[in-house]
């Protein structure tokens, strides 16, 4: 069991990330209303939230320092935010202003940070090869760096995912592959897109230990990934992390859904894993009184601050669109 | 072109290139290579031979048939430092790892706002005309050449090849480096003797993006790439006979393009023929003569023409497929009808 320090960490990364989250959507949606236009409002294009995704995020990312590398995916906020990345120009960035990451040229899927080795993609399962790359560098310069890729259920099934395991496994990387299995392809639930119930399940193929944590418990996730952490750090060579997780929201902002219910949307939210976790807190003792309610409200705090820094921030000057495409 | 020594040493083009990778290793510990047969058979069109005996099998690694894992892991372990040289065997594989080239290799110093480099050579084969059919003969260098972020680099010669390659490994960009089959000086191709020449045994880099002029002329410039230099060679030699002085402009890349070399010599021929090897339509003949309209239109003495593959797959049969391609006799008539109207 982690130490009380460490859970009341992984709450507040998961508090953070929710209420970044929340803001974001808010933000979102402004221009927005009443007739959805995609290109309208202050956070323009499309927008992949990961509320309810948190625990796995957290509980990863607590294991890992900021020269490690991490890939994400189109979904990317929560595991940034984990992972350290800088929360105002993180948010810049995604507001499109001269002051975010990228200076506007990456936005809310492309967000690329030298400063804690982070970055995206927004092709499915495109991340995870740079990952076994990045794993690659670090074998060869000695040390003890370690690689992460996180990637949805739906990744499992590219060509990507597989030779990308393949080569680790074969080259024996320093490199764990994280599955946020969040039952859905967008639209196409998993049990129409995946032949086998357990992606984690697929580690067996490459020879590699396959991991499943079932239930978004943010613990469960802390302790499998300290082992697979440790082992590629001892040189043990790449894992396989799958967690079911739950994506609370749509696979954009203004999806419809059309695909679920409302009550199993509510069934979703009924079992929030921050909700859950903190009642589990609660219940051992390890916060009580106001601590949740604190945590929330630094991270409220926190998160209008880099708001703030976004929405003041400038624009870039329109013609630096031509700045950057060589060194 | 700059030769530093008196004694000529002759190498052939894939020997200029390998020599290139090794004094690169030697000099740089970042640079390592990656592909498919690069190790113990050398590369299937001999770039990398000899270097998995010099280096090991640390530097040389030989991959699986993978290319979205290990063009990829180029570009993953580009961003943590590295100068990863990945084989692409033949470019018509591009297919299958598409978008680790143009989404990540191209694209990640952009989406950074110029944060992350991207050192990546990315070496691939091209061309045709010896009956491989449609999906082994390709060229497709100016499909690379739309997508912005990548330099597309296309050696002629042994000289070029080891010097281009020497300035693409010491690149901050991504680098494809695309050789022909043609020019490599391979035993079991067509002989070509202008794929040997002289290579000075040590290092040195040609800037990537300064065309050459492999013969200059007076009457018409003819401006191409890759093997299809060695054919406008031999087509001025022919023409030369007949009182027609044809320049012969080496582009050597196409991104960036060096189209102050273009409009330059069009000023003094006053006559333009593009010839090459890739597909006709939009792509590098076009954008020559556009380059040409736009900078130097007054001194054009009548339209530009080009001499390209036509509009469809490489056929297997040789007649077909020699139909099709460019060569000596159809750039001389071609260069012969631009100057005598």
């Amino acid at each position: 069991m982690p130490t009380n320090d460490v859970l009341r960490d992984l709450h507040h990364q998961m508090v953070r990330a929710r209420v970044f989250e929340e803001t974001i959507q808010k933000a979102y949606m402004e221009g927005k209303t009443p007739a959805f236009d995609i290109a309208a409002g202050p956070v323009p294009g499309e927008m992949h939230l990961a509320a309810g995704q948190e625990p796995v995020a957290a509980g990863v990312c607590a294991h890992l320092r900021p020269t490690d590398a991490v890939t994400a995916t189109h979904r990317p906020h929560h595991v940034a935010l984990a992972h350290g990345m800088d929360m105002p120009r993180m948010a810049a960035e995604i507001f499109g202003k001269q002051t975010g990451l990228c200076h506007g040229k990456g936005g809310h899927m492309h967000l690329f940070d030298a400063e804690t080795n982070f970055g995206c993609s927004g092709i499915i399962g495109e991340g995870i090869p740079t990952a076994v790359g990045a794993a690659l560098a670090f074998k060869k310069q000695g040390g003890d760096r370690v690689a992460v890729s996180f990637f949805g259920d739906g990744a499992a099934n590219q060509g990507s995912f597989h030779e990308s395991l393949n080569l680790a496994a074969l080259w024996d990387l320093p490199v764990v592959f994280v599955c946020e299995d969040n039952a859905w392809a967008i639209s196409v639930a998993k049990d129409k897109s995946t032949a086998i119930a357990n992606n984690s399940d697929r580690a067996v193929a490459y020879g590699i230990p396959g991991v499943l944590v079932s239930d978004n418990d943010v613990v469960g996730v802390y302790e499998a990934a300290g082992e697979a952490v440790d082992r590629a750090r001892r040189g043990g060579g790449p894992s396989l992390i799958e967690v079911k997780t739950d994506r609370l929201l749509g696979h954009f902002e203004g999806d419809p859904q059309l695909y679920r219910t409302a009550e199993e949307m509510e069934a979703l939210r009924e079992r929030d894993a921050i909700t859950r976790f903190e009642a589990q807190l609660a219940a051992n003792g390890v916060m009580g009184g106001d601590d949740a309610q604190a945590v929330w409200a630094a991270a409220r705090a926190e998160v209008d601050a880099a708001i703030d820094f976004a929405v003041s921030s400038p624009y870039p000057d329109p013609a630096s669109a031509l700045d950057h495409v060589f060194a | 072109m700059a030769q530093t020594t008196e004694t000529q040493r002759l190498l052939t083009t894939s020997k200029a290139i390998s020599e290139a990778i090794a004094q690169e290793m030697e000099r740089d510990p970042g640079v390592f290579v990656m592909g498919e047969d690069i190790g113990i058979y050398g590369g299937i069109f001999g770039a990398t031979e000899g270097l998995l005996a010099e280096f090991g099998p640390d530097r040389i690694m030989d991959t699986p048939i993978s290319e979205t894992a290990f063009i990829g892991a180029a570009v993953g372990a580009a961003l943590q430092g590295m100068r990863p040289i990945a084989e692409l065997m033949f470019v018509d594989f591009f297919g299958v790892c598409m978008d680790q080239i143009y989404n990540h290799m191209a694209k990640i110093h952009y989406e950074s706002g110029g944060n992350l480099d991207v050192p990546v050579v990315l070496t691939t084969a091209i061309g045709g005309g010896y009956s491989d059919g449609a999906q082994h003969s390709q060229t497709l260098h100016g499909l690379f050449a739309h997508l912005p972020g990548m330099k597309v680099v296309l050696p002629s010669t042994p000289y070029d090849a080891k010097g281009l390659m020497i300035s693409a490994i010491r690149d901050d960009n991504p680098v494809l480096y695309m050789f022909h089959k043609g020019v490599m000086g391979l035993g079991w191709m067509t002989p070509n003797p202008r794929a040997t020449g002289h290579v000075p045994p040590e290092p040195y880099a040609i800037p990537i993006g300064e065309a050459d002029i492999k013969r200059p002329g007076s009457d018409v410039t003819i401006a191409t790439v890759s093997l299809m230099v060695h054919r406008a060679l031999d087509a001025a030699e022919a023409l030369a006979a007949d009182g027609i002085e044809a320049e012969v402009l080496d582009l050597r890349s196409l991104v960036p393009l060096d189209r102050a070399a273009i409009a330059e010599s069009v000023r003094r021929t006053h006559r333009l023929l593009v010839v090459d090897e890739d597909y006709r339509s939009f792509g590098m003949s076009g954008e020559v003569m556009a380059t040409a309209i736009e900078e130097c239109f007054d001194y054009l003495d009548g339209p530009p023409a080009r001499l390209a593959y036509p509009d469809v797959p490489i056929p297997y049969s040789r007649p077909m497929e020699q139909f099709c391609l460019p060569n000596a006799d159809t750039i001389a008539a071609a260069a012969r009808q631009l100057v005598t109207g």
